[in-house]
């Protein structure tokens, strides 16, 4: 069937069975590659969007109940100035490694500072919970979004 | 060094940095090339089969196949690290549930699968092997039948279901007589599961020449290239690999995954062909961390004077030889762990079983010995009411001190390591601390260590392009941990240029100069060391260029910081690398080119000093010292152990990036944490109960502490490049046994099998 889905704000005419997921959508239709698929079974976090705004998992999302919503992938999240300081402060403190996990983590940390501008270590801790991450150990992870948030004050 | 050089020691972000974070870096599943086929294998259902014959009508009628390829289409080709046992696909048997048997291209992914599950395969069972004692039984099934014939790096006599065999004895055994503590025991250890976040797969493109281009999830080029042509027959230079970005790699893309069946499936249909594994599949078939049975007895005077040491493994290897050979010898090669034993003896057997392929996991066989060995030490302590780490500090390896079985230890900062976590941790106030609620136990405990950094053969080309900067082609994989960004700091230091003005070509097999892989914690010390003989050469050249146009000796020039060139003591008679390059370029001598190969050379063991029997790495490398401490609460209900604090100490040689170095051990620290307290991958009969992330649980946020205190101690290594050798692995090795030995001070109870689950540690609690 064809849907209409809203993706990074501009309406895109997609392809889709019944079973055919978010994930599978964005990344083979519409080669939007920032969400992995790590497990495909809504664990690992890798293919976390924005779904009106709240994190969602992208391989659990089916395409055809994402219309009318709002979906927002990392590659939508490029201007958008709290994502800058998310990235510049990923980069700075070596939260990333082999940077698979990274656009989910990404994600989610932009999500959880949308809510909560100015988190304590274990609120980065919680929010981040459901993105993992077999490199970095999340220190340097955790770090990062702290900084970004300190960024942000005035 | 010059004092104005800053790239080696710095702390820079990733030189790929952006790409990940704007979510643009490509892995292999990212890759789409015009024409493209999926791919899709069938796995397996039997541990151990005679397979009669296959029916592929049903899968062949699927709508959009266009091959379906199974064992009986592959010649009878073997791959192998150091044994040749390995088809690329299952022929006459299969040897594990899971193990590919046939394999489908096909238009979409969902025909592929579809078309794969529909192959028909008879097989006739034969009775599965599922443990390695039930392997060496007299009357067991013979997983191998040739296994004699097969070709072996080295040969160890390899009989039944043996694989290998290997022991190293130095010293004199009457050594025991000394002792005035001896502690034995016996200990197992898990199979742990690599879980790169990124599954394996590959994307193989034919051209009308029938050669083929071979992306993959690796972590060498170049075994994927050698993997390749043993298991196809195909000559190596019909192949041409390259890696895209690498989603991690633990030593589970080092040998083989389904490299060779892509490439089969796009020979076949002349079609390009990506083949992603599901993370079922990557669980189910890729490889994993050895089990371990472990007999280990120690030592010591009253004092606490370590004296002598003697262990014996059993390796499980699962149904394929991999690596499995080096890591029953490495891990026998570093059991006494870095101290001075009068006498040491290390043996092992390694066996097939009908389970996957067990094979490099970070470590190397290193976590598995130390969760024994370091445990002994503290029962030693603990008998003679010593300090653990004071026992360790009066048998440490000091410098000058030389390795078991005789190698030479170039530099050696343990005792740094050991003073530095020490004062860091509160350690001689650890009985002070206090549980954080009641209904807890804490304790600190600590374990030490050391590890190699080599082996084997690296390249590098330096070039310099017209305009000045510099292309540094090293062939070498970087999997995530930084060697593109650290290699890059390397050159750049070596040239003086400013980071910016080096960029490091992508591995290419075509193109880039050897590399064995990224592996054995071997990248930043061998490659850097060619990167640095390379830069020299360039550094010649520019200075017999600079000569001429200077009209002076080229003995009196020197690099100057910014890329150029001047004579020493007169600072306004210089030309630009710009300058230099442009003539070698237009009109003299032709483009600048810095090359340099190496292999690791100095040799593992001194037979005058030891005796070696299927010893597997005879020249191993450089070695690092590391020493951790943790600081745990075990919750007295629940019998969940919390690591509240750790500190782990590495002596790196030098620290080209302490970003990466301290990355290293904290990622390391995590992924050891693991498999302390909770990962293990479980077979229900001969199927592998847990092949999920539901049910294979890794560390989250939530189970890692927060204070992972990484503490980078720098005693230079001669040879190393600025003095660096490697930290890949070491985090890793003494966190079980660090974890275990606060255990055992929390609770009175030693733990000799992995992982401390609150279901094993209550029982402890509870005396069942």
């Amino acid at each position: 069937m064809t849907l209409a889905l809203s993706i990074n704000g501009r309406i895109r005419q997609v392809q889709a069975g019944l079973s055919d997921t978010l994930l599978t959508v964005l990344r083979d239709q519409l080669l939007l590659t920032a969400a992995k698929r790590g497990c495909n079974q809504g664990v690992c976090g890798a293919c976390t969007v924005l779904i009106d705004g709240r994190p969602q998992r992208a391989c659990l999302s089916l395409a055809a109940n994402c219309e009318g919503a709002a979906i927002t992938t990392l590659e939508g999240l490029q201007r958008d100035a709290s994502m800058a300081r998310l990235q510049k402060a990923f980069a700075a403190t070596g939260a990333v490694q082999c940077g698979f996990c990274t656009p989910g983590v990404l994600v989610s940390a932009h999500a959880l500072l949308s809510h909560n501008a100015d988190p304590r270590t274990d609120e980065i801790r919680a929010g981040l919970s459901g993105n993992l991450c077999r490199c970095s150990g999340y220190r340097k992870i955790v770090d990062a979004v702290a900084e970004a948030a300190k960024e942000a004050k005035p | 060094m010059s004092a104005t050089a800053k790239a080696v020691g710095a702390a820079l972000p990733r030189a790929e940095v952006r790409e990940k974070v704007e979510g643009r870096a490509q892995y292999i599943a990212d890759l789409y090339r015009p024409g493209m086929l999926h791919g899709a294998v069938l796995g397996s259902p039997h541990a151990h089969a005679r397979i009669k014959r296959y029916d592929t009508s049903e899968a062949l009628a699927v709508p959009g196949v266009h091959a379906v390829l199974t064992g009986d289409d592959f010649g009878d080709h073997r791959m192998g690290a150091f044994v040749k046992d390995e088809h690329a696909i299952a022929k006459g048997k299969v040897r594990y549930v899971g193990e590919p048997v046939a394999a489908v291209a096909a238009e979409t992914e969902a025909a592929a699968k579809l078309a794969a599950r529909l192959v028909s395969v008879e097989y006739e069972e034969l009775p599965a092997i599922l443990s390695p004692e039930a392997a060496l039984a007299p009357d067991a099934a013979i997983i191998h039948e040739d296994v004699a014939s097969y070709f072996k790096v080295f040969d160890t006599g390899s009989t039944a279901n043996v694989c290998s065999r290997t022991s190293l004895t130095e010293g004199d055994a009457a050594a025991w007589d000394r002792c005035d503590v001896i502690v034995e025991g016996r200990f197992a250890t898990q199979p742990q599961a690599h879980v790169s976040l990124e599954p394996c797969g590959a994307l193989a493109e034919p051209d009308a020449t029938g050669r083929v281009t071979l992306w993959s999830a690796n972590q060498s080029v170049f075994r994927v290239q050698a993997n390749v042509s043993e298991s196809l027959g195909l000559p190596m230079a019909q192949l041409r690999c390259l890696t895209p970005r690498v989603g991690a790699g633990f030593g589970n893309k080092m040998e083989p995954h389904i490299q060779p069946i892509a490439v089969k499936l796009a020979l076949a249909t002349g079609r390009p062909v990506k083949l992603i594994l599901t993370r079922e599949e990557d669980f189910e078939i890729v490889r994993a961390r050895h089990p371990f049975k472990l007999r280990v007895r120690t030592g010591a005077l009253k004092d606490g004077t370590l004296v002598a040491r003697e262990v014996e493994v059993l390796l499980d290897g699962g149904a394929y030889a991999d690596d499995s050979p080096g890591v029953l010898g490495y891990s026998l090669f570093m059991s006494p762990g870095p101290y001075r034993f009068r006498y040491m003896k290390a043996s092992g057997t390694l066996v097939y079983t009908n389970k996957l392929r067990f094979g490099a996991f970070r470590g190397f066989g290193n976590p598995q010995v130390s969760f024994a060995g370091e445990q002994q030490i503290d029962e030693i302590a603990a008998r003679l009411g010593l300090d653990p780490l004071a026992v360790r500090e009066k048998s440490m390896l000091r410098p000058g001190d030389k390795w078991f079985g005789g190698a030479e230890v170039g530099s050696n900062g343990l005792e740094e390591c050991i003073a530095r976590v020490k004062a860091a941790s509160g350690w001689a106030k650890r009985a002070e601390l206090e549980p954080s609620a009641p209904g807890r136990k804490r304790a600190m405990a600590a374990a030490c260590t050391a590890h190699i950094s080599g082996l084997l053969a690296t390249g590098a080309i330096v070039r310099m392009l017209e305009d000045g900067s510099i292309v540094l082609n090293t062939g070498a994989v970087d999997i995530g941990q930084g060697s593109d960004t650290a290699l890059t700091q390397i050159c750049a230091e070596a040239l003086k240029v400013p980071i910016e003005r080096v960029r490091l070509a992508s591995p290419d097999t075509d193109g880039s100069p050897y590399n064995w892989g990224t592996t054995a914690s071997r990248v930043t010390y061998t490659t850097g060391r060619a990167v640095v003989a390379a830069a020299l050469e360039v550094e010649k050249q520019i200075k017999q260029h600079a000569s001429e146009m200077l009209e002076c000796d080229a003995a009196d020039l020197e690099l100057r910081p910014g890329g150029r060139v001047g004579i020493v003591g007169v600072p306004d008679k210089a030309v630009s690398f710009f300058e230099v390059s442009a003539r070698a370029h237009w009109a003299r001598g032709g483009p600048i080119i810095g090359h340099n190969s190496l292999v690791f050379e100095k040799p593992s063991v001194d037979p005058k000093r030891a005796i070696a029997v299927g010893l597997p790495f005879p020249q191993i490398g450089a070695f690092a010292f590391g020493a951790l401490v943790v600081d745990i609460e075990i919750d007295e209900t629940t019998g969940k152990i919390e690591v509240k604090r750790a500190w782990s100490a590495a002596d790196v040689g030098r620290a080209i990036n302490p970003l990466a170095v301290e990355g290293q051990l904290e990622g390391a620290f995590v992924q050891g944490m693991g498999l302390a307290l909770n990962e293990e991958m479980v077979w229900d009969g001969p199927r592998l109960a847990n092949p999920t992330l539901m049910d294979y649980k890794v560390p989250t946020t939530l189970d890692s502490p927060h204070e992972i205190h990484s503490i980078i101690v720098e005693a230079p290594e001669p040879d190393g490049p600025f003095g660096a050798k490697g930290v890949g692995e070491i985090g890793i090795n003494v966190v079980p046994a660090a974890i275990a030995n606060a255990a055992a001070i929390a609770l009175g109870k030693r733990f000799n099998a992995l992982p401390l689950t609150p279901e094993r540690v209550l029982r402890a609690m509870l005396g069942k």
